[in-house]
């Protein structure tokens, strides 16, 4: 079990806070406390909009443990709207093919499992922008 | 080297062994006073850290000094680099590298996840994906930005089968076709079965010595380390300021031909890193041999093939030969001195005097390259 090595990712994995660099303004995601752009300090915490849009992506079949019962499922490169890139699954498709630049946004999901009596991992996955009524 | 494959009656150490033993032949008996072990996936298929003492113990090597490297798929070349290192600095006179991976132990979903480990846990392998899927989303990338056919790159594939047939340490020695290609089964789209390097068994070793204690050694031509270089990107390949620049195989190209001082011109051929094709397209882009997007252009036989501008996959490359994690550098190297040595036999590069090894950890999150040259006697 590792519970503790996910319950300490919580803000980033469920509610996708990174961090902003205070001297020169590069948002940060997943945190990592020192500005990839400028190499100064950077632990001020910033929300992300969770708005962004794909990258690139592929479709998964042969799944390693603790994704087998995912399989096959789509993994994507995601272009935030602040800057930033992430690797995540895309979820909610339905029939709409995924293409190269559309509009994705980020919603809470299970990650994987491990067995019947083993740990949930949650954490964020993308779905296709919904369009505002 | 030992054959690549699936050695079900071998283990970990035996099959070391077996290379260490060869490589020592090879170069009249030399006893080393270090070892450097080069290994990927022990700890996770093996149940097995300590290799360097394990190695060392079992080749009858005790007293020496002994230590493991471990960078994913470049874990060949960055043991290569800290022999180097050692040999250079003086302070060793005869070092012996060996890269072994045993991975047969194991099938299917755990070892996908042991592989997986080489990417970012927290960020990349918890959400699935694994390395086969980092090619599937380079490749989708590549060929949406440079408006590349999809099946461009299946030249590498092609001729690293057709050198493989006279490979006897390959581990597919069987030749492909552009039509074979062309129908393969897909995963991890747009990546077919064919742009993928079978994972199996291998040990490969070499034995680096200071000029001056090779005396009377003149039985096999001697090859120089002329240029050797690590160097590190973004772990995550979503990090990456620039997820198809390769901006580490980029550096530690530049430093290692430098050093050699030479440039890509003068590379006679270049065992470069093919687990999945996409990557012999980025890594002849970023070392040099092709400008950005145009990778894709050296993949046919007039190209790269044994008698093209700039060979690769001599022997068969990752993609045939067979990958073997952390010991393909090793490989790569030893099959370049071979090539230098002019032992190449049916798979000789015509008069090559200067050749580039490049493995790649990860999606380029490490890189090590080397530049051999041939000693004049």
């Amino acid at each position: 079990m590792e519970v503790s090595r996910h319950w300490r990712l919580k803000q980033q994995r469920y509610a996708l806070v990174g961090e902003v660099c205070p001297s020169c303004q590069h948002k940060i995601f997943p945190p990592r406390d020192i500005c990839p752009d400028c190499g100064d300090e950077a632990r001020t915490t910033y929300q992300f909009s969770g708005r962004g849009e794909v990258y690139s992506f592929t479709t998964v079949r042969n799944a390693p443990t603790g994704f087998e019962e995912a399989a096959p499922y789509t993994v994507a490169l995601i272009k935030l709207d602040e800057g930033p890139m992430l690797t995540a699954q895309l979820t909610d498709m339905g029939e709409k093919p995924v293409e190269i630049g559309m509009p994705v946004e980020m919603v809470t999901r299970r990650l994987r499992s491990d067995g019947e009596r083993g740990m949930l991992v949650y954490g964020y996955k993308f779905r296709p922008m919904l369009k505002a009524a | 080297m030992t054959p690549v494959g699936e050695h079900w009656n071998t283990s970990l150490r035996e099959l070391a062994l077996e290379a260490i033993q060869a490589a020592r032949r090879d170069a009249g008996g030399l006893r080393p006073q270090a070892l450097y072990a080069a290994n990927m996936l022990a700890p996770a298929l093996s149940g097995q850290t300590h290799l360097g003492v394990l190695l060392a113990d079992f080749a009858g090597l005790r007293g020496i000094e002994a230590s493991s490297f471990e960078a994913a798929g470049a874990s060949g070349g960055v043991a290569l680099r800290q022999a180097t290192l050692a040999v250079r600095s003086g302070l060793i006179d005869i070092a012996l590298v060996v890269g072994v991976e045993k991975v047969t132990d194991r099938v299917g979903a755990s070892v996908d996840a042991a592989m997986a480990m080489a990417g970012d846990s927290d960020h990349e392998a918890v959400q699935g994906l694994t390395p086969a899927a980092q090619a599937g989303l380079l490749m989708r990338r590549y060929l949406h930005e440079f408006g590349v056919p999809s099946d461009a790159l299946a030249g590498f594939s092609v001729t690293a089968h057709a050198n493989a047939v006279h490979n006897p340490n390959a581990f597919l020695r069987k030749a492909v076709s552009l039509e074979e290609y062309r129908q393969a089964p897909r995963d991890n789209d747009p990546l077919n079965v064919y742009d993928a390097a079978p994972l199996a068994d291998g040990a490969a070793a070499l034995i680096l010595a200071r000029r001056e204690v090779l005396t009377a050694s003149a039985d096999r031509p001697l090859v120089r380390v002329a240029g050797s270089s690590v160097a590190i990107g973004a772990l995550a390949l979503h990090d990456q300021p620039d997820v198809l620049g390769l901006a580490a195989a980029a550096e530690s190209a530049r430093r290692a031909l430098q050093q050699a001082g030479v440039t890509p011109e003068d590379i006679d051929l270049f065992e470069l890193h093919d687990a999945y094709s996409i990557y012999a397209a980025l890594s002849l882009e970023a070392s040099g041999f092709a400008g950005r997007g145009q990778g894709w252009q050296l993949a046919n036989e007039g190209q790269i093939g044994l008698e093209g501008r700039i060979p690769v996959a001599t022997f068969g490359g990752s993609k045939a030969r067979g990958e073997t994690g952390g010991a393909t550098g090793l490989y790569q190297a030893a099959e370049v001195v071979l090539q230098i040595q002019g032992r190449a036999g049916a798979n000789q590069v015509p008069g090559a005097q200067v050749g580039m090894a490049q493995c790649l950890g990860g999606a380029g999150a490490t890189a090590s390259t080397h530049v051999f040259t041939a000693v004049e006697p």
